[in-house]
């Protein structure tokens, strides 16, 4: 089991390899299909996000009505291929080093990933619970004229699961599972 | 028509929220415990597999959301003639926007035209009501809720299909189930359970595959020709090592549920509705004062 603690790094990034179990503590920004939307039509990100990461979640959160702070319910990953048009530009503009996700991404992703120096952190989809309990505090939210799920929620995490499945070398563990699948089932339906 | 849901009923369907949301049923819990066993110690996948046992454990103990998405609100009821659909659909309605201001649903209705969402679960559509009559006086509400994710590695199959080689029988049938399998690859969250339907058009083959998802996991189809089918796909499925995440291992399928409705003689649709581990699904009797009775699973 590896640790990756903020700020984060383009080099300890670039350490780190298809099948690595990794923690993460540290800062992070959620971000789904409006926001890659919203940076994708050219709008500025509400925050810096050189050497950040973005987390595909839609999280639970519920606002306590007195003192307006937000606390999350539950906060597991979202599929990441529907980021997979925009995610290598949001690394080229804004210089994220790590996208947390679940399902995995696409070439242009891991193109993406190879070029500018970012990992694909793959979180276990449906965990909602275990992964909430890892997020210690809800410091900041942007663009909630989105919607709640669809905003930009940001997070303070401590050892925070997942598994590299891209990594900034070009390794893919989605593209070896992919190509071994395929291989079998040809020789199933023979 | 009186506008006052029933507040016994509402009570009732939010208790039903609460627990599905939260809480897996033993039959979905069983076969997750015997996955994780499954696979090889220091592998992704067994890793994989012990965080969805102590989220599972996590959640029941929290009452709180398994999955942050909590899907699409399926409701299917089974009532006796001369039943109130529409009090019914009162109350359901009442419930999930209580359940959505708890924090047991995430507020996940969205107008598909300007992008709003409308913070309750309730729009056209939401929450998906399914009335069926049955003989007997008893009124027996089932609950799934479908996240997203799973939803959309969902597939229909129009047979023959070239590509495949794909002819209209059970041989067919098999190839493109299994398709959709390979298709899917860990993106709906698997070890994914399917529901599958033969026949039918292309709208009640995609609601005949949902309402097999409502088997217990452990049941026996009393079609021996689907029974064996049943069986063959998990076994097959779990060959193609796709594994828990999609992060290669020994378990892909979790368990396969088929249905069978009559076709036209133009039409051979197989329907495939992928469902993730986080299977959420609970079924209650209730009495005639509205209130739980029996749970189903």
């Amino acid at each position: 089991m590896k640790k990756l603690n903020y700020p984060f790094t383009q080099e300890a990034i670039r350490e780190l390899k298809v099948g690595d179990m990794v923690l993460i503590s540290g800062k992070m920004f959620t971000g789904r299909d409006a926001v890659h939307k919203y940076l994708h039509d050219g709008n500025k990100p509400p925050v810096d996000l050189k050497n950040q990461m973005i987390y595909h979640c839609g999280p639970v959160m519920l606002q306590d009505p007195k003192t307006k702070k937000y606390k999350v319910v539950a906060a597991g990953p979202t599929t990441s291929i529907r980021e997979e048009p925009y995610q290598w530009e949001v690394m080229r503009d804004y210089g994220i080093v790590g996208v947390i996700g679940k399902g995995g991404m696409g070439q242009k992703t891991l193109d993406g990933c190879k070029k500018y120096g970012c990992v694909y952190f793959h979180a276990i989809g449906g965990a909602a619970q275990v992964l909430a309990e890892r997020i210690t505090s809800v410091d900041n939210v942007y663009l909630m004229e989105l919607g709640s799920p669809e905003a930009m929620w940001e997070l303070q995490v401590v050892d925070f699961p997942c598994v590299v499945t891209m990594d900034s070398h070009g390794g893919s563990l989605h593209a070896e599972v992919l190509e071994k699948s395929k291989g079998k089932f040809a020789e199933l339906i023979k | 028509m009186d506008n006052t849901p029933d507040q016994s009923l509402v009570e009732s369907l939010l208790e039903l929220i609460r627990v599905t949301s939260s809480t897996l049923p033993a039959d979905v819990k069983k076969v997750i415990k015997e996955a994780h066993a499954r696979e090889k110690e220091g592998t992704n996948a067994k890793y994989a597999m012990q965080i969805i046992n102590e989220n599972i454990a996590l959640a029941e103990k929290n009452s709180g959301p398994i999955c942050q998405d909590t899907g699409t609100i399926i409701f299917n009821v089974y009532h006796p003639p001369g039943f109130n659909q529409g009090k019914f659909s009162l109350a359901a309605k009442q419930a999930v926007m209580n359940a959505t201001s708890k924090g047991y649903l995430r507020q996940n209705s969205v107008d598909s035209l300007t992008g709003k969402n409308s913070g309750n679960n309730v729009g056209p559509g939401h929450p998906s009501l399914h009335f069926h009559e049955h003989e007997g006086n008893s009124l027996e509400v089932r609950l799934m809720l479908k996240g997203g994710g799973c939803e959309n590695m969902g597939a229909q199959y129009s047979l023959p299909h070239t590509e495949l080689s794909a002819d209209r029988d059970i041989v067919g049938v098999r190839k493109v189930i299994l398709d959709a399998v390979v298709k899917a690859q860990g993106k709906g969250c698997g070890p994914g359970i399917l529901g599958v339907a033969i026949g039918g058009d292309r709208g009640d083959g995609y609601i005949e595959s949902k309402v097999q998802l409502l088997r217990k996991l452990d049941d026996k189809n009393p079609n021996p020709v689907l029974d064996e089918l049943e069986k063959d796909i998990v076994v097959a499925s779990n060959k193609l090592a796709i594994g828990p995440m999609g992060f290669g291992g020994e378990t892909t399928l979790l368990g396969c549920k088929i249905g069978v409705l009559n076709r036209l003689p133009a039409s051979y649709f197989v329907s495939v509705s992928y469902m993730c581990w986080a299977f959420r699904r609970q079924g209650v009797v209730l009495n005639g004062a509205s209130k739980i009775s029996k749970w189903l699973y």
